[in-house]
Formats: C-alpha cells, sequence, structure tokens
C-alpha cells in the first residue's frame, strides 16, 4: 500500500486530505498521477496542472521519481510560508 | 494541528516572545558578537486588498525535515554559532507574528547573510501555504516568481 497525501488548495479542490492505494504497477510519481487524474474530469484537470509539486517520505521530488509500498507521497501547490 | 519541535525548529500556534528567543540566542554564548534576528508579520494590504487574517497550513513531518536541511546548508556556507526558526500555524491576525529567524556568529557579516538564506529557502522550499480572508473573500495565496528568483541567486 502506499499513502498519498494532499494540501491546502489541492486539498480543497480535491475535497481529500489522505487516500491509501495498492500501489501495484506503478513505478513512478507520474504513474500515480497518472492513475490520480483517471478518477474523474476534476482530477485530471488537477493533475494536468505542471506547477503542482511532489514530495516522496518528505522530500521534495519529480515525476521520474520511483516509489515502493509503504511510501507517503504528497501533492501541493507551490509554498507560500513566511 | 501537530505542534512540534527541536532546540533549532519550532511550529506552533502559540505566539513567541523575539525578546526571550533573543536571551536564548545570547545567554551562555561568549563567542557570537552578531546576533541577527528577522520576524515575519501579518500585513494589513497584500495586492490592494484588505487582509483581516491568514490561515498557516503546514505538511507536519516534512517542514521540520525542510527546515533541518536549509539550516544544515546555513551552517554548511557560514560560520554559524546558534540557529533558531520559528514558524507559527493556524488563524493570524494583522500585526501578528508569523515567522522568527534568529542567527549568531562570530562577525556580522556570516549572521546577516545566513539570516537572509534562511528565509530566502524557507520562502520557496517549506511547505507552508497562506491562506488569506479578505473583505472580498478567502483565496490561497499564489507563489511568488520574485521568491523563486531570490532565493536562486544564492
Amino acid at each position: 500500500m502506499i499513502k498519498v497525501v494532499f494540501f491546502a488548495a489541492l486539498r480543497e479542490q480535491l475535497n481529500c486530505s489522505e487516500l491509501s492505494l495498492s500501489g501495484e504497477n506503478l513505478t513512478t510519481v507520474a504513474d500515480l498521477k497518472t492513475e490520480l487524474a483517471s478518477k474523474s474530469d476534476t482530477w485530471q484537470q488537477i493533475f494536468a496542472n505542471s506547477a503542482l509539486l511532489s514530495a516522496v517520505n518528505h522530500n521534495m521530488v519529480n515525476s521520474e521519481q520511483t516509489i515502493k509500498a509503504g511510501d507517503e507521497i504528497a501533492f501541493f501547490p507551490p509554498v507560500t510560508g513566511g | 494541528m501537530i505542534e512540534n519541535s527541536t532546540p533549532e525548529i519550532s511550529i506552533q500556534t502559540a505566539d513567541f516572545s523575539l525578546a526571550d528567543e533573543v536571551t536564548l540566542l545570547e545567554q551562555d554564548n561568549a563567542i557570537d558578537g552578531a546576533v541577527v534576528t528577522f520576524t515575519g508579520r501579518v500585513r494589513n494590504k497584500n495586492e490592494g486588498k484588505n487582509v483581516t487574517s491568514l490561515t498557516l497550513e503546514h505538511y507536519p513531518g516534512m517542514t521540520e525535515k525542510s527546515l533541518a536541511k536549509i539550516i544544515c546548508t546555513a551552517k554548511e556556507r557560514w560560520r554559524l554559532g546558534r540557529v533558531k526558526v520559528i514558524h507559527r500555524v493556524g488563524e493570524l491576525f494583522i500585526g501578528d507574528q508569523i515567522v522568527f529567524v534568529g542567527v549568531t556568529s562570530k562577525h556580522r557579516q556570516d549572521a546577516f547573510a545566513a539570516n537572509e538564506f534562511i528565509m530566502d529557502y524557507l520562502k520557496v522550499q517549506a511547505p507552508f501555504w497562506k491562506k488569506e480572508s479578505t473583505e472580498q473573500g478567502n483565496n490561497w495565496l499564489d507563489a511568488k516568481v520574485s521568491d523563486e528568483n531570490k532565493a536562486a541567486k544564492w
């Protein structure tokens, strides 16, 4: 299983803060994005946004990053703290 | 909202005291002649709109890891004594303190540079998001290209 978490505007647009997936057949973050985008038109539109950032196990990564069972993968908009 | 802290990093809903933080940086610290602090506060206007409050969200766990990395990089680049980063989360109002960065070093150049470096990287790497409440409604703030450019200059 993999855990997927969403933050800020993304969490609100998806109306979802967290979900779990089997993760089978998913090799990279890009694969996961494709899988999530297939859920509905809304999800498709949101995951087509190139500004979206991703993290695996609390480290910022790009879409080519490989993923494995037990990972926590996060998607969120560009950060605006400080 | 999870509250978490290490000696150098604190993510908290509570306010902080600038005077207390300066004391912690200075006490029993005879080797550092320079103390540079930065405090960020909630402004009353943003992009022409009257702001009533800000709500800060973060990614517990990643936030601390990301700030620890930034501090570690700063310590590699400059000769630093003590470092403290505090970031508040939750709902904040006009004039409230949001963020504190305090750095000590033997001489001022290292402390000035490291403080600015930490703030610039916090702005573009630490997973915090601001939602603004204005007279026109609520909206998530967009990241600024100028912040990306500023961090890239280091």
